[in-house]
Formats: C-alpha cells, structure tokens, sequence
C-alpha cells in the first residue's frame, strides 16, 4: 500500500519536483558559476522562460493528445514551418492590399486553415487505410517538408509587419503574446481531456482499442479530430512565433517533433497510450527550457545541452521503467 | 501467410507490388527520357544512394528484430567528423584513423544495445535520446566547426568514397559486398533466424531458449558498424564534414527499410527487399530529376509512394483495402 502510493507520487509528481531541484541547482551554481550579473531565478528571466518555452510547448500539448491516443506525430516540424510561411506570404497577396491591417487576422486563419488541413490529411490517412500513425507521419514529414522547400527553394520567406510585430510583443503584466497564448492552450486541452466526452474517449482508446470499439467509440474519427487538433496548435504555434520575427527559413521546426515528444515522455505519459496528462506535458516543457537555459546561465554550450538533455531522457525512462516495471506484467529476462 | 496471400491475383500483386512499382516506374521514365537507363546513369544513382544504401542494411537488422534507430544520422557526423579529424592527426594518420574510429562508433551502438537490449528501455526513446546526446558529443568534440581536410591532395584515403575497382565504384562495391553478407548472415544462418524470433514474438522467442537480449544487443551493433562505413564513405568522398551532414537522414534511412516492406512491429523484411527501397528512392529522385521536375517534389512522390507501398502491403494481409478501424 505505501508503496504504491509511493509509486503514484513519484510519477505524477516527479517531473514538479525536478523542477525545483532544476531551480534549486542553477540558483547556486548561478552564484558561483554564472557571467552574468542577474540571478537566474529573476522574475524577468522566468517570464522570459514561459516565452521561450511557447513554440515547442504549444506544439507538446497537442503531441500529448495524440500519444494519450496511442498514435505519435513527426509531421509537427514541416506542418509549423509551411503554416509559417503561408501566414508570411498571404500577408503579401495583391487580393488582401485593399485590407490594409485586417489582413493579419485574416493570414492567421488561413495558416490555422491549413494546420487544420495538413492535420485531416494524416489522420484520415490512418483512419481509412490503417496504416500505423508513425509511418504516416514520417512520411508527411518528407512530404510536407517537400511541399516547404518548393515553395521558395532555399530561400527564406519574410514579410515583417510592425503591427504585427507590436501585437506580438504587447504584454499583460510583463507576459507577452506567445506566452499567453501558450498558457490558454494548456488550459483548454486540459480542461478537454479531463472533463469532456472526448477526453475520457481518448484514455479509453489509448488503453485498449479494441474495448473501445466494443464500447462504440467511434475510433477513426475520433484519430481524425485529434490530428486536426495538432495541426491547429502547430499552425498556432507557427503563428505565435512568427509574428515578431518575420522571416521562416525551410529548415525551420526541424526536429521540434522529438523537442515535443521528449517533453510529453518526460512529462508522463505512457508511449503505449492511455496514460498521461496534458499539466505533466506543461511541466515536461518548463523542465527542458530551464534545463537549457539554465546550463546556458552557467555557461555550458549549446553542444553539452544537447548532450545532457539525451542523458536525461534515457535517464528518467530507466527510473519510468523501474517504477512501473510490475504493472506491465512483462517476463523479466 | 504465404498460401493466403497466393489465393487472389490481388494479393501476388500487393505482395510484390513494389517490385512491380519499380520495374514499371523505370520503364516509363526509360521511355521519357532513354538516357534514364544508361550505365553511367545508373551507376550514378547506385553510387549516391549507397551512402543511405549501407545505414538501411543495419537498420533493417534492428527493425526486424523488433526496435527502431533513430540515431543513425547524428551517428554519421560522429564517425564523419572523427575519421577526419584522426586522419589529419600526425600520432593516427589514415591508416589507424579508420580501425580507431570504427571502435568509437562501435562503442555508441553498445550504448543504443545495452540500453534497449538488457536494460528493456522503449528504442525509440532511447534512440531519440541517443540522437540528441551523439549530436552534442560531435559538436564538442569539433568544437562546433567543420572538419576540412587541410591537404586536398590524393591519398590512397579516397578510394572509399571516389575510386573504382574493376570498372565499378567502390562505394557501390562496399554497399553490394556488405548487402551480400548481411543478407546471407540473416536469411542463412542460426543468428539470423534468431533476430527474426525475437521481433516477431520476442516472449516466445526466450521461452524457447533464445538470449534476447543478446541478439538486441548485436543488432544495435551491426548497426552501428554499418554507420561506421557509411561514414567512412562519406568523409572520404567529400574531404570534409559538417557537424549536420546525416541530420534527418534517420528518416529517410527508416522510409527506405519500411518502402522494402519491413513490419515496424518487427520480425518481417529481408535485406533484399531494402536494398530495392533503397534504390527505388534513389531513382524516383533521379527520374523526377531527369523529368525536369524540381529537386523537392521527390520528398512529395516518396511521402505518397510509402503510404501507397504500406498500405498495399497490410491491405493484402487483411484482404480488404480499407481498415477495420471503427
């Protein structure tokens, strides 16, 4: 009894209490270590976090949803950069001269539209043909990278817009737009998965699928709204990012679909489906930004990051593993 | 299986559908544009696709053992980046280079195999991890610039990835030597039969005796030992290497094991049928170059043809087209 409570504990709370120990860590070695005059654990530089922490993370909370569902998306990387270069470029077109700002809202919705598009497309893919979510997203992830790259070869696409530039940088309370938006995507989901029909669907399908038929939900569709949802939240992403910087290279969102999934395994939700919540994903997120910046505070480069943030993640996979080792019923060889 | 599959016309066609796809595919294009199919040509795509071509053929141990490797690409700068900096040092030189290099690469796969293998962590985590931890490992030890070989003068180093031996590249010669072997390691003998256990039913494979964990380990191995020669190759073709030159090529390195038919659940495919993934990827792209279409519409054609190959695949398997998904 004690252990299993134990046990609940540390899964559900590991990832906060890593946190602290994150902040606990770089605040000293911060003192010591640290060039920089401010210290780490300043009011501006946390803010400055949560901003920082918006593009990936807003692309996690949807990469959650789909891995509660049993399915996992690598197309998130290409669908954010063609979303961000179709918001640039319509801004552009002779047909929207005569809306002078309104253009912006209406470039948004045509990024989202697409988003939402790209997402159909992959999930109507796996519904009808019931080929497995990983090779249909790898494959669009050449493919819709493909479509990035035709676009404008290797050239980048730029189109900046003060306006928009300044809606992106206004702030409530020293928390600018794309942490805003990052703060209400995390809530809406959450409140989706834990109090609506939909949500409970997507546990019960990632638990077992074929209970879930037995039980009459409808499973394909259900596959189908959830990537209509990471394409959205990707197209956002892309549209929170790049309002202020203006300018997309074809490269851009390479590897943010392994950023997302480390964030969402990190975060605690089972790779098998079924298990996992949307706040875990949020902290999974904090916890590698800080974990990166807070390695830059002390002055390590970008190469060592990279190198301790692999290290961490087969870490906490082993302690995952150890943990939930009993449950999984497998033969121990 | 096979007799269930042999029922219907449709089910030989779906079966061998991306052998028929590719002898159609290169007749068309020969009929488009004849100079498709002259030897220069052809030896042209062998020798570019042999660099993705060597990585499938370790990949496709691990996939049909049950797993995946995602950190092959960032293993390819790594042994890239090593090979040449060990080249250009005085107390190594070219000869130790290579041996010394290999030993490094090896030693990352029985990370990737001790992890996956005897700890039973989940691959595809681990070998993401692994991508990510390889990519800061090379940056560090480049110390984030790229490696140039300084005197561009021939040495007998280059034979790996520009000389030919009997008319053939030998490039093209290490990727079909190493097919060849490979391919007679997995379908003829015992290790082999056990790598297929293991991924098609890896609880019943130990109940009859077979140390799992063991042959994980050596897929994870021969992986990393076919990383090694593709790197090999790589360093020695160009005579320089980025820290990103095998960034995304995990991807393409799976889609062509997967275009091959390998099961991602493991326990189906052959080296045979990847070393057609393989060149069917690479002369779509030179087709389509040919063609006069652009560079990147290949990406597009890959992304539809792999669903399509998939597809066909498990749809023969279930005899109907659509999927029994509620």
């Amino acid at each position: 009894m004690q252990q299993d409570r134990l046990k609940n504990l540390l899964s559900s709370g590991a990832i906060w209490g890593f946190i602290v120990l994150e902040l606990i860590f770089f605040s000293i070695a911060g003192e010591y270590l640290s060039l920089s005059e401010r210290a780490f654990m300043d009011l501006d530089n946390m803010l400055l976090l949560l901003k920082q922490s918006a593009p990936i993370g807003i692309i996690a909370v949807g990469m959650c949803v789909i891995m509660i569902n049993g399915n996992i998306d690598l197309s998130v990387g290409a669908i954010f950069a063609l979303c961000a270069i179709v918001m640039l470029d319509s801004m552009s077109w002779p047909m929207f001269d005569a809306l002078g700002d309104w253009v912006i809202p209406v470039s948004a919705c045509l990024a989202l539209l697409t988003g939402c598009v790209l997402g159909f497309i992959n999930g109507f893919i796996v519904w009808k043909t019931g080929v497995d979510a990983f090779i249909v997203t790898l494959g669009a992830m050449l493919g819709y990278r493909g479509l990035v790259f035709m676009y404008n070869g290797e050239q980048p696409t730029s189109n900046l817009n003060w306006t928009l530039v300044d809606m992106a940088e206004a702030d409530i309370l020293g928390v600018e737009t794309p942490a805003i938006i990052f703060l209400v995507v995390v809530v809406v989901v959450w409140l989706i998965m834990s109090r609506t029909v939909h949500g409970r669907n997507a546990y019960a399908i990632g638990d077992n699928r074929e209970a879930a038929v037995n039980a009459g939900i409808r499973v394909g569709p259900h596959f189908v709204m959830n990537f209509v949802l990471i394409g959205f939240l990707s197209a956002l992403s892309a549209v929170a990012f790049y309002s202020a910087s203006g300018s997309v290279n074809p490269n851009d969102g390479m590897l943010f679909e392994l950023w997302a999934i480390t964030a969402v395994v990190l975060g605690g939700t089972k790779l098998t489906g079924g298990k996992g919540s949307v706040i875990g994903t949020f902290g999974g997120v904090i916890a590698i930004q800080l974990l990166r910046k807070g390695l830059g505070h002390i002055g390590a480069d970008s190469e060592t990051v990279n190198l301790v943030i692999g290290c961490i993640l087969i870490a906490v996979l082993f302690l995952d593993r150890q943990l939930n080792r009993k449950s999984t019923g497998e033969l121990k060889v | 299986m096979p007799e269930l599959n042999m029922r219907s016309i449709g089910g030989v066609l779906a079966r061998q559908g991306i052998l028929i796809a590719f002898i159609a595919f290169m007749i068309g294009f020969t009929l488009w544009n004849p100079r498709f199919i002259e030897p220069n040509n052809v030896f042209g795509v062998v020798r570019s696709s042999a660099i993705l071509g060597v990585m499938a053929l370790g990949v496709t141990f691990v996939v049909i053992g049950g797993n995946l490797d995602l950190s092959v690409g960032s293993m390819l700068s790594f042994s890239a980046i090593v090979v040449l900096d060990l080249h250009e040092n005085p107390a190594f030189g070219p000869a130790l280079a290579i041996p010394a290099m290999f030993a490094a690469t090896l030693c990352l796969g029985a990370i990737n195999g001790f992890l996956i293998g005897y700890l039973r962590l989940n691959s595809l985590i681990v070998t993401l991890g692994m991508l990510s931890a390889i990519h800061g490992l090379t940056l560090t030890y480049s110390g984030g610039q790229n490696m140039d070989i300084a005197n561009q003068s021939a040495t007998w180093f280059d034979v790996f990835g520009r000389g030919t031996a009997m008319g053939i590249p030998v490039p093209v010669l290490i990727f079909g030597l190493l097919a060849a072997f490979l391919g007679i390691l997995l379908a003829k003998t015992p290790f082999g039969r056990k790598v297929y256990a293991v991924g098609g039913n890896g609880t019943a494979a130990t109940f009859s005796g077979i140390p799992r964990a063991r042959i994980v380990f050596f897929t994870y191995m021969i992986s990393a030992f076919c990383v090694a020669t593709a790197g090999l190759i790589q360093a020695s073709r160009t005579m320089g290497a980025q820290n990103t030159v095998g960034q995304g090529l995990e991807l393409e390195v799976l889609a062509a094991v997967i275009l091959g038919g390998a099961s991602l659940l493991g326990g189906s495919g052959t080296i045979f049928k990847t070393v057609i993934g393989v060149l069917i990827l690479g002369f779509i792209q030179n087709g389509l170059l040919l063609a006069g279409l652009e560079f990147y519409v290949q990406f597009v054609v890959t992304w539809v043809i792999i669903i399509l190959a998939v597809w066909l695949d498990i749809a023969a398997k279930r005899g109907k087209l659509w999927s029994p998904i509620a």
